[in-house]
């Protein structure tokens, strides 16, 4: 079984038009990781994330994938709004199939199974931009799961969600880490990082200041701006 | 997506090609005509008698003589149907017709407003007329579109000793147009006009204008019909050509040219020779 | 007002008595001019799509040299396709100046820019939002211009029924290319012209009340369209 990991960040910077967003970026994921990056806003969280998932290519240093620098396909970014095309949820889920060439004979197939693991087989007929956030957002994660990705990569999923729909996402996501991908998100809510991660990250002005598990985190962060960040914001 | 382009384009095959109400006249011919035979109506009298017994449908394009005889050069359209001895014979010059033969005339009239500022009307003098209205500097529409008639208008101030190039002013309208809208312009202008006779019979919009000036000799306008020339234009329809340049000439034609009237009044005078 | 409440008389009567020259004059105009869109957005179409997506070299001045010719004046098309129709012309053989299809391709012609630009305006407010999702999927540009075509075919068709509009009501192309024949490639534009040329302005407002009727339908059927899609789709 041919495998993604681990995802290498080498000495990665990011300043597009001369503004430094993020510098001295060296981390390393592996198969199983379910991280959480936490960081004040403008701390360059969503940049890291497009990074590592490709949709930016970085200023200076490498992102190798298991060595590589070609980008995988069986990986997914998850974004805070969700974006659906004027088409069912079935649809939708479908799309994301067509387009890595699934023939059309299995998408149906797939698209349903992956709309009842997040709870919406209900919901399959109904034109997908008139669910509400919490059910689209589940939308697209049956997309993304329905690729089966090997690592997911979420970018304050549920910062658009009242707290009931926010809970049911969260569901989801704990499903898709169960099934085997590894998970790395950003996010807000303290709460939900302490509920989720493994280990935590934290960005401060663009560089990463720690890493560390999540209980230890919490209970005694390293770094004095990770202190200021915890204390500046109630769970 | 393949599905939705390809179903747009059976809807065009759809629309167009099929059930075309042309579709009986593969067997047509293009004629090139003026706007003022076709607005006096004669072609939507004359030609159902010809279309009906020969099965060729008769396909006119009507322009001004000029733009018609340009056309024909082209190898556009396969017979000539125009009103423009001068230009004609320039045409057949130039080898793109076969035989030019006269079909029939009609004459113009000088058409003018019924207060008349020139004090012209009535008269049947036509250079008198045109000198007094250049002296008087009455308004005047030209068509100015080398047409048959526009040609005549200016064989006219040329024959009356009139230089226009020096007289031309203000007074003097060229609107380069076809012999329908130049008659609106002369309604709407209170001025006259050099008309054919059977455009201004068959005008609906004659406001405050009347005939002024008719009936002298040199208002004469003769027609001519001529084939496309098949040895430049190898694809002109020579067969369905010269048949219905025959009939135009035959007795049959020449009787339906002269039973063509508006208000009990005759139009053309056919004149073709035996 | 005389001519106009005779007009008003005059219109209804072939109308009511389905006069059948009029028929078929309205029914050619149709034709014509829904052939002519649906030929011109099988090119324009991907191409404004293409314009809103694409990142290529000179897609600046493509997209301005486009928005340009939406203002080509009708005539100028109606003498560009004579010339290339033209039995002297580079596609004289083919013979078909004076017919329907001659009109259809000038109408098509005269309608793409207007196409093109209006859907590259569509695309690329869709490809603001759609963007980044359909990079993350792995969507290559063809399948994007794909994808957004199809999630905007509502607004495209509104797109569309504004060429549509723009070709029924032109005379300049249709008259140079077709030549008005009786019977052959007269429609309701050039009847119009014809008949106000002959001095027959009753029977020339009387035409031009059908065309604007048909006009304003199209645009009320474009309305409820948008109205109707935003609401069954969101």
């Amino acid at each position: 079984m041919h495998t993604i990991f681990p995802l290498t960040l080498s000495g990665v910077a990011f300043a597009p038009n001369q503004v430094p967003v993020l510098a001295d970026i060296d981390l390393r994921i592996d198969a199983g990781a379910h991280t959480v990056i936490l960081g004040a806003n403008g701390s360059g969280k969503s940049a890291l994330m497009r990074l590592m998932h490709g949709l930016l290519k970085p200023t200076a240093g490498r992102i190798l994938w298991n060595g590589s620098e070609s980008r995988p396909r069986a990986q997914c970014l998850v974004f805070q709004r969700p974006v659906m095309l004027r088409r069912s949820a079935l649809a939708n889920v479908a799309y994301g199939l067509q387009v890595a060439g699934v023939p059309s004979a299995r998408r149906n197939a797939q698209a349903r199974a992956a709309l009842e693991r997040v709870g919406l087989t209900h919901l399959a007929d109904r034109p997908a931009r008139v669910l509400s956030g919490g059910e689209q957002q589940r939308v697209a994660l049956a997309r993304a799961w329905a690729l089966e990705p090997h690592i997911l990569f979420l970018d304050e999923p549920t910062a658009s969600l009242d707290p009931a729909a926010a809970r049911s996402v969260e569901q989801v996501i704990v499903d898709i880490h169960r099934a085997g991908a590894s998970i790395v998100m950003t996010t807000h809510n303290l709460g939900q990082a302490r509920r989720l991660a493994d280990e935590i990250i934290f960005l401060h002005a663009g560089r990463i200041t720690e890493r560390t598990p999540a209980g230890d985190f919490f209970r005694r962060p390293q770094s004095s701006e990770a202190r200021s960040f915890l204390q500046g914001e109630l769970p | 997506m393949k599905t939705l382009q390809r179903s747009m384009l059976s809807a065009i095959a759809c629309l167009v090609l099929a059930a075309s109400p042309a579709r009986a006249a593969d067997n047509f011919i293009t004629v090139a005509s003026t706007t003022s035979t076709e607005q006096s109506g004669l072609f939507g009298y004359l030609l159902p008698l010809f279309e009906k017994p020969s099965g060729i449908q008769v396909r006119v394009v009507a322009l001004g003589t000029g733009q018609a005889l340009d056309l024909a050069r082209r190898g556009d359209a396969d017979v000539v149907f125009v009103h423009d001895p001068v230009a004609e014979g320039k045409f057949m010059a130039e080898g793109y017709g076969v035989k030019r033969q006269e079909v029939m005339y009609n004459d113009f009239v000088l058409i003018g407003p019924k207060d008349d500022p020139a004090k012209v009307a009535g008269g049947n003098d036509i250079s008198v007329a045109l000198k007094t209205i250049a002296a008087s500097k009455s308004p005047f529409v030209s068509r100015g579109d080398k047409s048959g008639t526009h040609s005549a208008e200016l064989r006219l101030w040329k024959a009356s000793g009139i230089d226009l190039g020096a007289v031309k002013g203000p007074w003097y309208r060229d609107t380069g147009s076809g012999m329908g809208p130049a008659l609106n312009t002369a309604a709407s202008m209170n001025a006259y006009i050099l008309s054919d006779r059977g455009t201004w019979l068959n005008f609906r919009n004659r406001q405050n204008l009347g005939i002024a000036v008719a009936g002298d000799k040199r208002l004469f306008n003769q027609y001519g019909v001529i084939l496309v020339n098949p040895v430049k234009y190898p694809h002109v329809k020579q067969a369905a050509g010269q048949q219905f340049i025959d009939w135009l000439l035959s007795d049959v034609g020449q009787k339906t040219i002269a039973s063509y009237q508006i208000g009990g009044e005759q139009l053309f005078f056919p004149n073709a020779k035996r | 007002m005389g001519d106009l409440s005779e007009s008003l008389a005059l219109a209804l009567g072939p109308v009511i008595g389905l006069d059948a020259k009029l028929m078929d004059i309205v029914t050619l105009s149709l034709r014509v001019s829904l052939s002519a869109v649906l030929l011109s957005a099988l090119l324009a179409l991907p191409l404004g799509a293409l314009l809103a997506v694409g990142n290529f070299a000179g897609r600046r001045t493509l997209t301005v040299v486009v928005n340009g010719f939406m203002g080509l004046p009708a005539v100028v098309v109606g003498l560009l396709v004579y010339l290339l129709l033209s039995r002297a012309g580079p596609l004289g053989p083919l013979g078909l100046l004076f017919t329907p299809m001659a009109m259809v391709i000038a109408q098509a012609i005269l309608v793409a820019p207007l196409l093109a630009a209006l859907t590259r305006q569509t695309v690329a407010d869709a490809w603001r939002e759609y963007q980044e999702q359909l990079h993350s999927l792995g969507a290559t540009t063809r399948q994007a211009i794909s994808t957004l075509l199809w999630d905007t075919r509502y607004s495209l068709f509104t797109v569309m029924l504004a060429g549509f509009g723009r070709a029924i009501a032109e005379v300049g192309a249709v008259m140079i290319v077709g030549g008005n024949i009786d019977g052959v490639t007269r429609v309701m534009t050039t009847s119009i012209a014809l008949e106000t040329s002959k001095g027959d302005l009753p029977l020339a407002l009387s035409l031009g009340l059908i065309l604007v009727v048909l006009v304003l339908t199209i645009n009320a059927l474009a309305y409820v369209t948008g109205v109707w899609a935003r609401r069954r789709f969101g």
